[in-house]
């Protein structure tokens, strides 16, 4: 048996992601097969040839598949799914858009946002938005999986020579019809994928505070402005910036949280930011458990300090 | 028009969770439970799409345990008109959920069924699309605003990096994130009001449902992350960050 990974397209062709879900599925030892399937794609089954791995591509042009269609994808995977050992995506909003309609027509149980492939059938996926991790057995046959692709490194775009094969479309399933994307163009980096996040908690006090306070040192570390969920919901800052479990997930090199005391939901959303720096007057505030440095200080001092320090 | 949203009991988001003893489970005796916080941003847009005139009736579902009843009645204070509960004696895992969903929306064969785009303990995001996929109906998740507009919804959904329009025939699923509204806060009268609604409550034993499921072999604590060192000045911080290389 083969494992099948789906790939996942945007205007430079194969994402990153998509590499990462080939190296997860490599793991599991068989061979591995990549379902390119968009409209006019034909090139980019040449690129997609090349990522080290792959043993075949199949490649499925038609105008049904523009725009990553779940209800038109889904009878594709049905179809393809008895060939296979495993289907595998990239826990992205495709991804996660996808799988779950797959797996629900094929009656399997699938495994979401997987972090460690322990064995074929066993592996580890993250609950409470990383304040658990659960160990979980797949049953035998057919496995589907979601990969985190911040976990697996993605495979080499180059010195893999996958054959091609052409296989014929499913046809429009005439469900949801696709109207218009808008990708956003952020002055200030996106949330979830920046660099480094600073965040702010209740303490700043008001919405004029928050933005006046965060937007300098923001500035001049090229940085995300984040918010806890108190914050957000006194509306201090948008409903889009709130970091946590039930906001968004970051995992920036640096993370500093401004008079945030460290409630469970958040530090959920933080955990694996790779240095945590809290500043907060209490110093027996929960956030500075899991903080690599701390200060006991007061913000509207701090930030000041540190903007003119990082500037100089 | 008539709206099922399916909303979902779990351990509420202030608390932290913790596995139980024999790491098999997560503890959930004497730990306060609450409405899936995406849930209660469906029970929302379905209740201003009610008081909008565009639908006629909003009914919760849940499947699960009897405990059920207190974010059944959650959403009944909310605007809700009526509530049915698929009991389960545990949770459910999501395809399961998805196909007591299937028969539940059968029955009351609403135009249209929203639910949080995850629920917030198994971070799984499955049940929407599988419930979606069982139907046969088309889907939208991650929804950030819903529009019906000439029998077709109009969603517009969080994808990565922006968001995408999606026109969907009627009836379908729709799972909703965060950013579609603010839910309201409960007065004490509707929750008053909310005790005199009904709660239909369904024994799981009678749709005869199976469903594979996933084995839990372990629930545990990620590593800890290394103690972290209290500084004593923002130049030690600086200096910190330097040796870090995460500022230049």
């Amino acid at each position: 048996m083969s494992v099948l990974v789906i790939a996942e397209l945007d205007s430079h062709g194969i994402k990153a992601a998509t590499r990462s879900a080939v190296t997860a599925a490599s793991q599991f030892g068989e061979e591995v097969h990549l379902l390119l399937a968009g409209n006019d794609v034909a090139g980019i089954a040449t690129q997609a040839s090349a990522i080290n791995g792959l043993n075949k591509i199949l490649l499925v042009d038609a105008t049904e598949y523009a725009h990553g269609i779940a209800e038109n994808l889904t009878p594709l995977l049905v179809q393809l799914a008895p060939s296979y050992s495993a289907i595998v995506a990239a826990a992205t909003s495709f991804g996660k858009n996808l799988l779950p309609r797959a797996a629900a027509l094929l009656d399997v149980a699938m495994v979401s946002e997987v972090i460690q492939i322990i064995d074929a059938t066993t592996f580890v996926r993250p609950m409470y938005a990383g304040n658990l991790n659960a160990t979980v057995k797949a049953p035998a046959g057919l496995r589907i999986l979601t990969i985190r692709p911040t976990v697996f490194e993605a495979a080499a775009a180059t010195g893999g020579s996958a054959v091609v094969e052409t296989i014929a479309a499913s046809g429009d399933a005439g469900q949801a019809a696709w109207v218009s994307r808008d990708l956003v163009q952020l002055d200030r980096p996106e949330l979830a994928t920046a660099r480094v996040v600073i965040s702010g908690g209740r303490s700043l006090g008001s919405a004029e505070g928050f933005k006046a306070t965060l937007t300098p040192l923001a500035d001049v570390l090229g940085a995300a402005i984040g918010a806890t969920r108190a914050a957000v919901d006194a509306g201090m800052a948008p409903n889009d910036s709130q970091v946590g479990q039930t906001g968004t997930v970051v995992a920036p090199e640096l993370y500093i949280a401004f008079g945030v005391s460290g409630a469970a939901q958040h530090v959920g959303g933080i955990k694996d930011s790779k240095v945590i720096v809290a500043v907060n007057h209490d110093a027996d505030a929960p956030i500075f458990q899991v903080a690599d440095y701390g200060l006991v200080a007061d913000l509207f001092t701090v930030i000041p300090e540190l903007t003119a320090a990082l500037k100089g | 028009m008539k709206i099922l949203v399916h909303i979902k009991r779990v351990v509420d988001y202030q608390i932290r969770p913790r596995p139980t003893q024999d790491g098999k489970d997560v503890e959930l005796t004497n730990v306060k439970m609450s409405i899936n916080p995406f849930d209660e941003n469906a029970v929302e847009g379905a209740v201003r799409l009610k008081e909008a005139g565009v639908a006629t009736e909003v009914v919760v579902v849940a499947v699960g345990t009897a405990a059920n009843q207190d974010v059944l009645r959650h959403a009944l204070a909310m605007g809700a008109d009526r509530a049915v509960l698929v009991e389960t004696l545990t949770v459910v895992q999501p395809l399961a959920a998805a196909k007591y969903l299937k028969a539940v929306t059968e029955r009351e064969a609403p135009q249209l069924v929203l639910t949080g785009k995850q629920a917030i303990d198994d971070d799984a995001a499955e049940t929407a699309q599988m419930l979606s996929a069982l139907l046969n109906w088309p889907q939208a998740t991650f929804a950030s605003k819903i529009d019906v507009v000439d029998g077709k919804a109009l969603v517009v959904r969080e994808i990565d990096g922006g968001q995408e329009t999606l026109s969907l025939p009627l009836p379908a699923v729709v799972s909703v994130d965060l950013r579609l509204n603010e839910p309201r806060f409960i007065k004490l009268p509707a929750l008053m009001m909310a005790k005199k609604k009904l709660i239909e409550t369904l024994p799981a034993a009678e749709f005869g449902i199976t469903a594979p499921a996933l084995e839990i072999v372990n629930i545990a604590e990620p590593p800890a992350r290394k103690a972290g060192k209290i500084l004593n000045s923002v130049a030690e911080l600086v200096a910190a960050l330097r040796t870090e290389k995460v500022v230049s």
